[in-house]
């Protein structure tokens, strides 16, 4: 059990066809913002609806917001993702079941099980994101578009959405930046994303250290540079007058 | 549309709960070692040396920017070489003692921060008090500022325990027979995966949920 240590690995054949590890890993990363960024839009837009359904004065509408979140997050990550993957297909009408199952290449359904699941998830936790910002915002806001007149779609798109997403940036980010993180779950159904040909590199090449550094660097530097550009972002976008604009 | 059957779960529940029991010590084992852990390196941080400091945040960024996945995997293929170099001779090491190693040491970087954040919490007379009595640093934290801070924490502490029973079922990458595992293997031999499936998901929901509940109550009953 000798181990060769060879950081020049990545620029070495792997033995199939005339790719390098390094390409390797290039589709994965590849895989990996896929997965992440569709998961992402998702999760964006279903958690922006239930976190204002949580916020209506409608008992039926934030119940059925609640219960959304509550059972999309106290369910672990990869059951979902079986359910997705395993159990939702064979609900489907004997039609969409055979192209799911047959016509589709076992990536794209792997692909497809997996953005569903993650943008789901996500949505759970976007929701109360976007439930948190709206409730932090003085009642005042909501009072006097009302006494102008606004209906309440209006009183929602044009006063309070605007100012929550400002300040939900933060929370925001960390969960996209989960997203990524999460999206390696992937590599369980047989999604070739950053995780799995990590693996396979350190399978195919033995060098097990090498393999890992790697990926853990392209990790690391995915995390800081998303999250540098959205402290970018939220600096721009700061509401004006908030303790929490202008901190350094 | 199939048919579902949820029949051969009953037979099948001695098996379920060795993989639940798998779960709860993973579990458990992952919140004792990374509260510790934690706890230390939450101190390292607080510290007024510039080097404690800084290697405990470049600890506490590193794991956080990397996926659970990716170091239960490493950590399954890389402790046996590890060891190796420690020790010079072959140790044969179990998937479920790599798995602890990896929980307690990703863990620990949650738990530090929450650690961290409950001692910023506590006033700052209660140190110039302690200091005043003439108590050592370590007197000080040990005696006064700790548990004062865990007190405060419980809540949170108990949240990340949470999240961390569900993140066990991640060990089935490297094939530990936690509570998920015992059921696709069972649901598997008797071809009603897809019962076992919602078997184990609705398990999971139910301890999650109540443990949730439960710790609201307490947060409401512990804030002041």
């Amino acid at each position: 059990m000798n181990y060769n240590w060879d950081w020049g690995v990545f620029f070495k054949s792997t033995g199939v066809g005339s790719e390098i590890y390094f390409d390797w890993y290039l589709s994965g990363l590849g895989w990996t913002i896929a997965i992440a960024v569709a998961a992402w839009i998702i999760a964006l837009l279903l958690g922006s609806i239930l976190g204002v359904m949580r916020t209506v004065p409608n008992r039926i509408v934030s119940g059925i917001a609640t219960c959304y979140v509550e059972l999309f997050r106290n369910v672990p990550l990869l059951v979902q993702l079986f359910i997705w993957y395993f159990l939702v297909p064979d609900l489907l009408p004997a039609n969409l079941q055979e192209w799911y199952k047959q016509d589709l290449n076992p990536t794209t359904s792997a692909f497809l099980s997996v953005v569903v699941c993650l943008g789901l998830f996500t949505a759970a936790r976007v929701c109360e994101q976007v439930r948190t910002g709206i409730q932090a915002l003085p009642r005042g806001q909501e009072a006097a578009a009302r006494a102008m007149g606004f209906k309440l779609p209006q009183v929602y798109w044009n006063v309070l959405l605007p100012q929550a997403y400002r300040i939900i940036i933060p929370p925001l980010t960390s969960e996209f930046l989960n997203v990524f993180k999460n999206s390696s779950v992937a590599s369980l159904i047989g999604l070739m994303e950053l995780l799995a040909q990590t693996k396979q590199t350190a399978e195919f090449s033995a060098n097990l250290f090498e393999a890992f550094t790697l990926a853990t660097l392209i990790y690391f530097t995915l995390n800081m540079g998303l999250m540098l550009l959205m402290r970018g972002v939220e600096k721009k976008v700061a509401v004006p007058g908030l303790i929490s604009v202008g901190g350094k | 549309m199939m048919e579902f059957d949820f029949s051969g779960i009953i037979p099948s529940l001695p098996g379920l709960w060795n993989g639940m029991v798998m779960t709860l010590q993973l579990m458990a084992l992952g919140v004792i070692g990374g509260i510790i852990l934690g706890t230390i390196l939450a101190l390292m941080r607080l510290s007024h040396s510039k080097l404690l400091s800084n290697i405990a945040g470049a600890y506490v960024n590193y794991f956080r920017s990397i996926p659970l996945l990716l170091v239960i995997t490493w950590f399954y293929l890389a402790v046996p070489f590890v060891l190796r170099w420690i020790t010079g001779e072959d140790t044969p090491i179990g998937a479920f003692a790599s798995c602890i190693v990896a929980f307690m040491m990703f863990e620990a970087a949650y738990f530090c921060e929450i650690v961290r954040a409950g001692v910023q919490s506590i006033p700052k007379g209660q140190m110039g008090a302690a200091q005043a009595l003439g108590m050592t640093y370590g007197q000080m934290m040990r005696l006064i500022i700790l548990p004062q801070a865990f007190r405060k924490m419980t809540p949170l502490l108990l949240q990340q325990s949470i999240i961390l029973f569900q993140d066990t079922s991640l060990v089935y990458a490297v094939g530990l027979v936690d509570f998920l595992n015992a059921s696709r293997a069972s649901g598997d031999i008797i071809g009603r995966s897809n019962e076992f499936l919602i078997f184990a998901g609705f398990t999971y929901f139910i301890i999650s949920f109540a443990a949730s509940q439960l710790v609201k109550r307490l947060q409401k009953r512990f804030a002041v």
